[in-house]
């Protein structure tokens, strides 16, 4: 089989990129460590326009497991704006606070490179390989600071959830293996369609006669095998009930893998659920919607109501961000077998609130970790005042945790309009009823934190003004600006969207294409 | 127009003049746009257009439109937020402490009551509903006093949680019509089955209730009023309660007719609750803003009432007194901004005989009170007789608890006249000065139409009239008490 390498030289580039900067630490150790960051950062914009200038009408196959379409490429360039944000504003912090820079620049981009990968696969494997050089970068990254003990609970805590989920995912998989004889969501995709009808002839045939065995026997084996590829993601995710390691491995990382954690590790997963499911499951989303529509429930309620008493910033966003996974999920839940324009609109939908989620806590997390530079503290009391002393910081910080709680001007309220639309759309009134009201919990605790920087003054020992340095407020810059153009006028991104769902369901239309014509 | 105000940085009279040149511009177009509609035509007029998002997946042609059209109903309230802004920028005057903070938030508040007001499509509506209720927590949080945090935190929270409902109610009504779009007027021409229309009736009725002071969620409304800083309790009371009872009109009386039927002698009960409660509360207040905040609650009520009458006269008073409480209101809360300032108390019970040193402030806050009362010849006289009348045709025994809240008001209202202005002169105040130029200049423009109003309403009700009589399931109940009607014009 002739394969196009061309296809996957962002890829190779990557890893380049991440072998390139731990080396030349090695190499040139008199430079100034924030050099390797920078360049870290550069490389990544560099890739991400190549990328997107060279890619963007690409459409085709790696062989079969993986696919370079449209919805790769943007979410090549998504993944690679992360990572390039996530590092410069990191730069100041890890000069300040951590060790072996370079390593750490260098498993972000491997990071970002399982990222990568993992958008693109369509088999069952490379998706799983992918994924595990996501985790196993971040269990490292979160226990990054080592001689802070939080920074090891959590790494620990994450890595043994994080194996145990992994497990569960391969025996999921093995499953449906077993039963479709094929890991290629392509070739899982009729299967499923028909019923695993196909497999059933063949265990009758290995059976050595025909009759005596149901064409829906192998069913069963297929909804478990998808329940536990669910439960596994769950995890990756942090969907409730599976959440119970996001607290303590965000409050454990250095800020900067923090946000890199909820943000590309999220967007990641998402990208992932969303090709599986639309490319290998959806003719049995009747089946599956339920399930997932419950743990989107139980993810909004239960990640809003325990974020109200959190006193940790860091832990009152892993709680957050499990409650915005739970809009996520909504956007899965309004994906139809029956109605393929619905699909795409729902996987438009949860692809433009991924964005702006993303771009949001982003930018919340630039804006505290420019202020935890200044006062190395994390707590949400810590913030009184702050409008008194950087007032560019607390306003980034309040535009972003308004648009995290849905208000409008923000991004948060047009990309929640439009994901609970889908979720309308699909019936599922009462999902969307539930989002909109614990929208409206999460509004107080985001009210909270905005009371303590623009209600009291300053408090303790340090109250004077502070800069915070050039590029990470220019960092903060775009991204805010960011946060109010979604906000404003998504439109143009949404239709770049659109247009990227729509090789998605290829396989799903033709197959329905088909099962109409008979 | 909030562009304009983002630009300057530090320096507060700049920041000042652009306030007062935004709001300035705004209350001419506003003028003009209340002079030049049309009301021989009715109907919407001014209509503007731009799509947003449309065509893709579920949204049709025109999904989401930025969609601005102006009717007889909301051309006064325009007119309303346009006077109450221009004169709550010339209370803020004298705010000293983050003064751009304080223009950017009032600037985007003052937008987004105009949106609501204008806007023809959904999404733009709902956004603009947010926004106006968005700033509020900082304004308050950052410039009020009286124990602001909890004001603020009761407000927005009472305010979004509304909000949640009409969200809903929004999402279901898009679904059920199956057009594709959020543009009002397409939805106006779908009949909606009853069944539907009672279930979700409620959603906007008490969604936007709520920020009407609805009666069982009035609550919020004293203590915001209290906590507020001056300009922001004058277009809070003055033209953000409004809202709520402009969008039981816009979004449950046009898009849901089907509903009214059953809910509107709802609202009419309560309305009629809050109308008499409001008012037996603040006789009780000691706080001059307490007393105000619970006169809203009574006056909003009667607006309730107006609209819940569902007949032609009733509704056109509810439209009328929503513009003439909103000027008052705000009229009375400059009023008692310019005296806290200065006396730095509002208990009613230490001030006495200040007419000796603030004539002007007594003449003012005077007019407000007899506004308040209805006294004949100003605007609150027209508005109520209107709301009376109205309910008496439907249901009598209503209109009588109107009149018995409209005796209650004479009391307090006669009653802080009578102990604060006049009475004897408490020598603690020997300090006091006349209001400064801002302020008697804010209650000038704010006093002019209440009186254009209680003696010449015809340019209302021409305007209000006809677009009342177009809305579904209004019943028509003779003329209008107009000096054209009078004079057999």
């Amino acid at each position: 089989m002739d394969l196009e390498y061309q296809l996957i030289i962002p890829e190779f580039v990557m890893a380049g990129l991440a072998v390139v900067v731990i080396a030349a630490a090695l190499m040139f150790r008199q430079v100034d460590q924030k050099w390797f960051g920078y360049f870290t950062a550069a490389g990544l914009a560099v890739i991400a326009i190549v990328t997107a200038a060279a890619y963007w009408n690409t459409n085709d196959d790696f062989g079969t497991v993986l696919a370079v379409d449209h919805f790769t490429v943007l979410f090549r360039v998504f993944f690679l704006g992360i990572a390039f944000f996530t590092v410069m504003a990191a730069v100041q912090f890890a000069g300040d606070r951590l060790k072996n820079h370079a390593e750490f620049y260098g498993l972000i981009v491997f990071a970002t490179l399982g990222m990568m990968l993992l958008a693109a696969s369509r088999e069952l494997l490379t998706a799983y390989l992918s994924l595990e050089l996501l985790s196993f970068s971040f269990y490292i990254l979160v226990g990054f600071n080592k001689l802070n003990p939080f920074s090891n609970e959590g790494s620990l805590k994450y890595m043994l959830l994080g194996a145990f989920s992994s497990a569960l995912m391969l025996y999921g998989i093995s499953l449906i293996y077993g039963v479709t004889g094929t890991t290629t969501y392509s070739a899982i995709g009729p299967d499923v369609a028909e019923g695993t009808r196909n497999i059933a002839d063949q265990l009758a045939s290995f059976a050595g006669g025909s009759g005596g065995v149901d064409p829906d026997g192998a069913r069963p084996g297929l909804l478990i095998g998808l329940v536990l590829i669910i439960a596994g993601l769950g995890f990756k995710v942090s969907a409730v009930p599976f959440h119970q390691w996001t607290p303590d491995a965000y409050q454990g990382a250095p800020l900067p893998i923090t946000a890199f954690l909820s943000a590309g590790g999220k967007a990641a997963a998402f990208a992932f659920f969303l090709r599986l499911f639309s490319e290998a499951f959806l003719p049995a989303a009747a089946e599956w919607v339920w399930f997932v529509g419950i743990l989107a429930a139980v993810t909004m309620i239960v990640g809003n109501l325990m974020a109200l008493q959190q006193t940790n910033f860091k832990r009152l966003m892993a709680y957050s961000s499990i409650s915005q996974v739970g809009y996520l999920l909504v956007g899965i839940v309004a994906l139809n077998a029956a109605d393929i324009g619905q699909s795409q609109d729902a996987a438009s939908a949860l692809v433009l609130h991924l964005i702006g989620y993303v771009t949001t806590n982003i930018a919340v997390f630039a804006a505290i970790i420019a202020f935890y530079n200044r006062s190395g503290r994390d707590d949400i009391i810590d913030l009184r005042g702050l409008a008194e002393r950087q007032p560019f910081l607390a306003f980034s910080i309040a535009a972003a945790l308004f648009s995290l709680a849905g208000m409008p001007l923000f991004a948060g309220f047009a990309t929640k309009f439009i994901i609970f639309q889908a979720a309308f759309n699909n019936g599922f009134l009462w999902l969307g009823a539930i989002g909109v009201t614990v929208s409206f919990v999460s509004l107080y605790y985001y009210l909270m934190v905005i009371k303590q920087m623009y209600l009291y003054e300053p408090e303790g020992s340090d109250r004077a003004r502070f800069h915070v340095s050039r590029p990470l407020a220019g960092a903060l810059v775009v991204l805010v600006a960011g946060v109010l153009f979604i906000g404003l006028y998504p439109t143009p991104l949404f239709d770049v969207i659109h247009s990227s769902t729509e090789g998605l369901f290829e396989q799903a239309a033709a197959l329905s294409a088909s099962v109409v014509g008979n | 127009m909030l562009l304009t105000i983002l630009v300057p940085s530090r320096h507060a009279n700049v920041v000042r003049w652009i306030a007062l040149i935004a709001t300035t511009a705004t209350l001419i177009d506003s003028i003009w746009i209340f002079a030049v509609y049309d009301f021989a035509q009715g109907g919407y007029q001014f209509d503007l257009q731009y799509p947003w998002i449309e065509n893709i997946g579920f949204l049709g042609e025109n999904g989401i439109s930025l969609h601005l059209a102006v009717d007889g109903i909301a051309a006064p309230m325009v007119l309303l937020n346009g006077l109450v802004g221009f004169a709550g920028v010339l209370v803020s005057w004298k705010i000293t402490h983050r003064v751009k903070d304080f223009f950017i938030l009032f600037m985007a508040l003052f937008t987004g009551v105009y949106g609501v007001y204008i806007g023809q499509d959904l999404f733009f509506w709902f956004f603009a509903y947010e926004l106006a209720v968005l700033p509020m927590y900082l304004l308050i949080v950052i410039w009020g006093s009286t124990n602001k945090e909890y004001g603020a935190m009761k407000l927005t929270m009472v305010l979004v949680g509304g909000s949640v409902l009409i969200f809903v109610g929004i999402f279901a009504v898009f679904a059920e019509a199956g057009a594709g779009t959020f543009d009002m007027a397409v939805l106006r021409d779908i009949e909606f089955g009853r069944g539907f229309a009672n279930t979700f009736f409620p959603f906007f009725m008490i969604g936007c209730g709520v920020l009407a002071g609805l009666f069982p969620f009035h609550t919020w409304s004293p203590d915001g009023h209290v906590a507020a800083p001056t300009a922001v309790s004058m277009l809070h009371a003055g033209v953000l309660m409004k809202l709520g009872a402009f969008g039981i009109i816009r979004l449950g009386m046009e898009i849901l007719p089907a509903g009214t039927d059953f809910w509107m002698p709802v609202l009419l009960v309560l309305g009629g609750v809050a109308a008499v409660y409001g008012a037996i509360s603040a006789i009780h207040q000691t706080d001059l803003k307490f007393v105000i905040g619970y006169s809203s609650v009574s006056h909003m009520g009667f607006v309730l009432m107006g609209l819940g009458t569902m007949n032609n006269i009733g509704v056109n008073g509810a439209v009328l007194q929503m513009f003439s409480h909103g000027v008052m209101t705000a009229l009375f809360f400059a009023m008692v901004g310019g005296l806290y300032d200065q006396a730095h108390t509002r208990d009613i019970r230490v001030f006495g005989g200040l007419v000796r040193k603030m004539p002007l402030f007594v003449i003012f806050f005077g007019i407000a009170g007899l506004t308040s009362l209805g006294l004949p010849g100003l605007s609150g006289f027209v508005a109520e007789f209107h709301i009376f009348v109205g309910t008496i045709d439907t249901f009598p025994l209503f209109a009588a608890l109107g009149i018995l809240s409209a005796a209650l008001t004479a009391i307090y209202v006669l009653r802080l006249m009578g102990r604060a202005a006049l009475g004897p002169f408490n020598p603690r105040w020997e300090n006091l000065k006349e209001l400064s130029r801002w302020e008697i200049a804010a209650a000038i423009v704010l006093i002019a139409p209440i009186i254009a109003m209680g003696v010449w309403p015809d340019p209302f009700i021409d305007r209000i009239a006809p677009t009342v009589a177009e809305l579904p399931n209004i019943d028509q109940i003779g003329g209008l008490f107009t000096l054209s009607s009078l004079t057999g014009r």
